[in-house]
């Protein structure tokens, strides 16, 4: 017999069962019992009180991305719940593991239109893993256990609970709960036999193989597995946005970052190469460019855990499905080992015409004003490659992934697939809980971090120790950069008039310094990196910097452009 | 088991109809192809939602849904058509089936189910009086008129789906039609293996190995 408990306690039970020991929230009408319950489960639960609930979501999503468990949410009904919408689309396009927690009304006044009361069920389920209503305290158990099962399996991603206000307060016998299989669902589907050997063939056969790295290599904890399997055949691997950290940056087989701003070697042999091997990657339209055209000169071979990424975008020769961090090691052993040198020498040319025209004036401008990659760059070199890079959305983000150098997984936070600006500065919050020893540097823009601006309470309350690196360049920049390129230089409401980021960082007491001139940059990132705690360093970049090399949209993957003509 | 093997009928070949055969759908000359899909799903709220939804994101009209339970206990079963291609309809099927609530989702052309549906027509009595070709045409379907009053018959019919919209036509054309419903396409497959039976099978072998563990 077990504990008769409120459905409220029976969440913390279920919660502390699940090992969850941060929450990102935010109380309001619907959740307050749940919140009295909370209240003296402190001791055992950390919760991070949010500034807004937007900022709970992408705080979890921080927190699950660094740490590789479930990030958890709690929030009121209505527009408590709806602030997290974005959060979740963002977890499910970016595979994140994350469960948000919702008041709802009572069960007898649902669909009255009563006082904060929306329909979370139906508007949630076209963006999440799984939505469930619970209406009953007797539910509570097997609905979190259930949550916590399908958010962290398989293709990981969001679950949300809509927790009726009359479930959380009735009593309820309360037994531990361990859901482990779903018997409509299949995490991880069944590897055939077949598909290893054939896949094993292709690359033994191939020339000229490429590989694609994505963030299911990191979901898969198969980085190791990677390299064996990289490394046994020779073969280069370039990184997806998300992918980037599940090879070191500096590895001799790393030819960069994948698509419209990726490396020009990764981009040009990806029309050349007569193997393509994709491992948990989904082909992105950033990472592909024009579909039609898009290697249909190779071979491709496609790991992956979900069968519904199979052919979806680009049809593939031989599929892997299963978990990657058995399905690589499966085909490594069949693997002949081999050097591939000249078709490694193949892309030195471009890394060299990249270098010299892109990278170089980036990192070591000789004069003008600050510019965004010799601040990345920096950053990660003062922090030894070692820091977990978040990011906001936009020129920032771009420049940061090329820029940022990664010597461990699980170091790349940002958002991907959905582009949520505003997604930077909570995410760090949860990134700084989720690797409590790890530095956490967030790049955002004027822009982005201006759009969850009020999660510096969050920071200030929590002392978070979020490296704040403000690329201010008084522009939407990503957007500035299209207008230039696409619509004539006709920039249509991307200057921005900005607050004194040095009295707002002050008025949260945040530490804070602004470099304009490049003599001053250095001193002022050591001094953040050795400040304890939180730091905010403006850095004043140039206003009308473009990222390059830049693959056009609907151009050619290897249509790079590397600068803007004259 | 979650195989690309989702289109039941894919080993057998030609995803099209031959040309000389009578379709059991009506024709529609748009380059695009009748699609039953057969959906299992546990009986969970919102479940008819989230297959939708799927349809509703690549613009996709559902030409028929008919939702029951299915012959096990707990277990949902959708029937729905669709006319589309063969590359769309494999990805759709995929994307049904990942939802976690869905057992077991797989699409088929006419040749390897067999459906019925069944339809009722409303129309005006004085009209069937009139014109002896109305209830030829009712005769020639196989359609039986269940009720005849003053003002108007009902006709009921039960066959397939280009049937059903032939006598439509007709009865459109003679001017009689008060009110038109059909019950939208039920199908069971041809095949003679039960997948939705062996993959239950499976699956309750698994978790029963999961217990053990």
């Amino acid at each position: 017999m077990g504990k008769i408990l409120s459905g409220g306690q029976i969440l913390m039970e279920s919660l502390i069962n699940e090992g969850v020991d941060t929450i990102f929230g935010y109380p309001g009408g619907a959740i307050m019992p749940t919140y009295d319950f909370l209240y003296d489960y402190r001791d055992r639960i950390n919760h991070v009180l949010v500034r807004h609930e937007q900022g709970a979501s992408h705080a979890a999503e921080g927190y699950a991305r660094v740490s590789g468990k479930t990030g958890v949410c709690l929030v009121t009904s209505g527009p408590g719940v709806t602030n997290t919408v974005t959060g979740v689309a963002d977890a499910m396009i970016d595979s994140t593991p994350i469960v948000v927690i919702a008041g709802q009304v009572g069960a007898s006044l649902l669909g009255s239109d009563a006082f904060q009361e929306v329909d979370v069920v139906d508007m949630m389920q076209p963006v999440c893993k799984w939505a469930y209503q619970i209406r009953d305290a007797k539910d509570v158990a097997w609905a979190v256990s259930r949550a916590f099962y399908i958010a962290s399996s398989g293709r990981p991603g969001p679950v949300v609970l809509d927790f009726a206000k009359n479930a959380q307060v009735e009593k309820a016998e309360y037994e531990p709960m361990k859901v482990n299989f779903i018997r409509s669902y299949i995490p991880v589907p069944e590897t055939d036999e077949e598909s290893i050997v054939n896949a094993a063939r292709l690359i033994n056969q191939a020339e000229r193989p490429l590989v694609l790295v994505g963030q299911g290599v990191e979901l898969g904890y198969a980085t190791a597995e990677l390299r064996a399997f990289i490394e046994k055949a020779g073969m280069p691997a370039g990184c997806t946005l998300l992918g980037l950290s599940a090879l070191p940056s500096d590895h001799p087989l790393n030819v960069g970052m994948l698509g419209m701003h990726g490396s020009l070697g990764s981009n040009k042999m990806t029309q050349k190469c007569d193997l393509l091997i994709a491992v948990g990657m989904r082909f992105d339209d950033r990472i592909t460019g024009k579909l039609s055209t898009y290697a249909t000169q190779a071979k491709k071979i496609h790991f992956d855990i979900d069968p519904s990424e199979i052919n979806k975008n680009v049809p593939v020769d031989v599929s892997v499905l299963g978990d990657c961090k058995t399905t690589l090691p499966a085909v490594t052993a069949l693997l002949e080992k081999k050097e591939h040198k000249e078709w490694r020498e193949a892309f030195r040319p471009y890394d060299e015409e990249e270098n010299r025209v892109v990278i170089e004036p980036q990192i070591h401008p000789k004069e003008g004003p600050l510019r965004m990659g010799e601040v990345i760059r920096k950053v990660s070199e003062l922090t030894q490659n070692k820091a977990v890079m978040v990011t906001d959305v936009g020129q920032n983000q771009m420049m940061s992934a090329r820029y940022f150098k990664f010597t461990q997984c699980r170091s790349v936070v940002t958002s991907g697939g959905m582009g949520t600006m505003g997604y930077g500065l909570p995410a760090a919050i949860g990134a700084t809980f989720g690797a409590p020893e790890r530095t956490v540097c967030v790049f955002l823009g004027d822009g982005g971090l201006q759009m969850t601006i009020q999660e510096l309470g969050t920071i200030m309350e929590q002392g978070a120790p979020v490296k704040i690196i403000l690329l201010n360049n008084n522009y939407l920049g990503n957007v500035r950069q299209w207008q230039q390129l696409f619509f004539r230089r006709r920039y249509s409401f991307t200057p921005m008039l900005n607050p004194d980021y040095e009295k707002i960082a002050e008025a949260y007491n945040i530490p804070c310094a602004t470099v304009i001139e490049r003599k001053d940059l250095e001193a002022e990132i050591e001094k953040m990196v050795n400040t304890p705690g939180p730091y905010l360093l403006q850095c004043a970049i140039m206003e009308e910097d473009n990222v390059f090399p830049m693959c056009f949209p609907g151009h050619d993957v290897d249509d790079m452009v590397l600068k803007l003509e004259d | 088991m979650m195989n690309d093997n989702i289109f039941a009928s894919e080993m057998s070949g030609s995803s099209n109809v031959p040309e000389n055969k009578i379709s059991k759908f009506p024709v529609v000359n748009d380059g695009k192809t009748w699609y039953t899909l057969i959906i299992f799903s546990e009986n969970l709220a919102g479940v008819l939602n989230q297959i939708t939804n799927v349809f509703t994101r690549r613009q996709l009209n559902i030409e028929s849904l008919n939702v029951s339970p299915s012959g096990f206990k707990g277990l949902h079963r959708y029937t729905v058509t669709c006319r589309s291609d063969f590359e769309t309809m494999k990805k759709v099927v995929k994307q049904i089936e990942k939802k976690i609530d869905v057992v077991l989702a797989r699409f088929y052309t006419e040749d390897h189910v067999y459906v019925m549906e069944q339809a009722l027509y409303k129309i005006e009595t004085s009209k069937l009086i009139a014109d002896h070709d109305i209830s030829k045409a009712i005769r020639k379907h196989e359609a039986k008129i269940v009720e005849v009053n003053a003002t108007y018959s009902i006709v009921s019919i039960e066959g397939l789906p280009s049937d059903i919209v032939e006598l439509r036509h007709i009865l459109r054309d003679h001017g009689c039609m008060l009110q038109f419903v059909s019950s939208g396409i039920v199908a069971v497959t041809k095949s003679s293996h039960e997948e939705l039976n062996s993959f239950l099978k499976v699956r309750k072998l698994q978790k029963e190995a999961i217990t053990e563990d």
